[in-house]
């Protein structure tokens, strides 16, 4: 199985995806520079974080009109399994491929730390393997993780099952101490109305081998990884 | 030459002022009022923070100049989902 992992000037956790695919799960992983146009056979792709174009304008804000996005947008709407992993969710919000954006942390600050994730629903090609109410503690960095959307699309991402991690405490609560930006519903993490698009603002990536302090975020890459072996790929043109 | 035709087009600036929606919480803002009151000021409200971009166009017209900049402030300048934009041609 081959994930593509999306490189914009400015990605900084790009490696940390390759080497969770490569190394960690032992599968075909591979770059795909935004100026390119393809990707490269893609079973999985990952926009990955860091900081796209200095985060200048707003996060993920120039991104978006990278020439692969065309591909990312296509691979989207053919069921492809999409996971935007922090800057990477903000550019897909940014482009439109998950509602909402991103505002500054209510607090103003940068937040590098590990924190307590609920994982709200399972039928996502990213949350197969786990089960609802699991906890995670995995890592955030960022400093605009304030997820904001207007009332009426928070209702419906909550009526369709939509909001897929949410931040929590030790016990599983989704307090308002627990939530380290401001997010609305303490939304962490959203998927597509296809279910196919999934972004967060965690660090799955970064917390895939016990050394690393957890190995919480495995379970998104096992769960595509049995995804894609159960149902196939929607593979890509391999030029 | 006769008034409307074969008209040049001129260099225009265009000045697109971006803000948060109402509706959204603005941190930045917030923290500068409360820097602001603990400074004596206590005349200041509510601040909100923005962005001002300006633009160099060149257009034929300064409607067409104001389309422009509407287009591009659509488009990238502001996000819609949390901004709105004011254009202002000179």
């Amino acid at each position: 199985m081959k994930f593509s992992i999306v490189v914009f000037p400015g990605s900084n956790c790009d490696h940390d995806a390759y080497h969770a695919a490569k190394h960690v799960l032992g599968q075909e992983a591979e770059f795909v520079w935004h100026k390119e146009t393809t990707l490269k056979g893609a079973d999985v792709v990952v926009l990955p974080g860091g900081f796209s174009h200095g985060d200048y304008l707003r996060t993920g804000a120039i991104a978006r009109f990278s020439p692969i996005m065309t591909a990312v947008a296509q691979f989207a709407a053919g069921g492809g399994p999409l996971l935007g992993i922090c800057n990477g969710f903000q550019i897909l919000c940014e482009a439109g491929l998950l509602p909402g954006a991103m505002l500054r942390n209510r607090d103003l600050k940068f937040h590098c730390e590990h924190v307590g994730v609920r994982v709200e629903q399972t039928d996502t090609p990213f949350t197969s393997l786990a089960t609802k109410g699991q906890l995670l503690r995995i890592p955030i960095a960022h400093g605009e993780g304030n997820y904001f959307a207007d009332a009426d699309v928070i209702a419906d991402l909550e009526s369709s099952r939509r909001v897929i991690f949410r931040y929590c405490d030790s016990r599983g609560q989704t307090t308002d101490d627990a939530n380290p930006n401001g997010s609305v519903n303490n939304i962490a993490g959203i998927c597509s109305e296809g279910r196919n698009v999934v972004g967060l603002m965690p660090h799955p990536e970064r917390a895939c081998e016990p050394v690393l302090g957890s190995a919480d975020g495995l379970v998104l890459f096992e769960s595509v990884l049995s995804q894609v072996a159960a149902h196939g790929g929607v593979r890509t043109a391999a030029s | 030459m006769g008034v409307g035709l074969h008209r040049k087009s001129k260099k225009m600036k265009a000045r697109v002022f971006v803000t948060l929606k109402p509706s959204v919480f603005d941190p930045q803002g917030q923290t500068i009022a409360e820097a602001l009151h603990s400074m004596g000021y206590a005349g200041i409200g509510d601040v909100r923070q923005g962005k001002y971009f300006e633009l160099d166009v060149t257009a034929k017209s300064p409607d067409q100049a104001r389309t422009l900049a509407a287009e591009v402030a659509d488009k990238l300048l502001a996000n819609p989902v949390i901004e709105s934009y004011r254009v202002e041609i000179e």
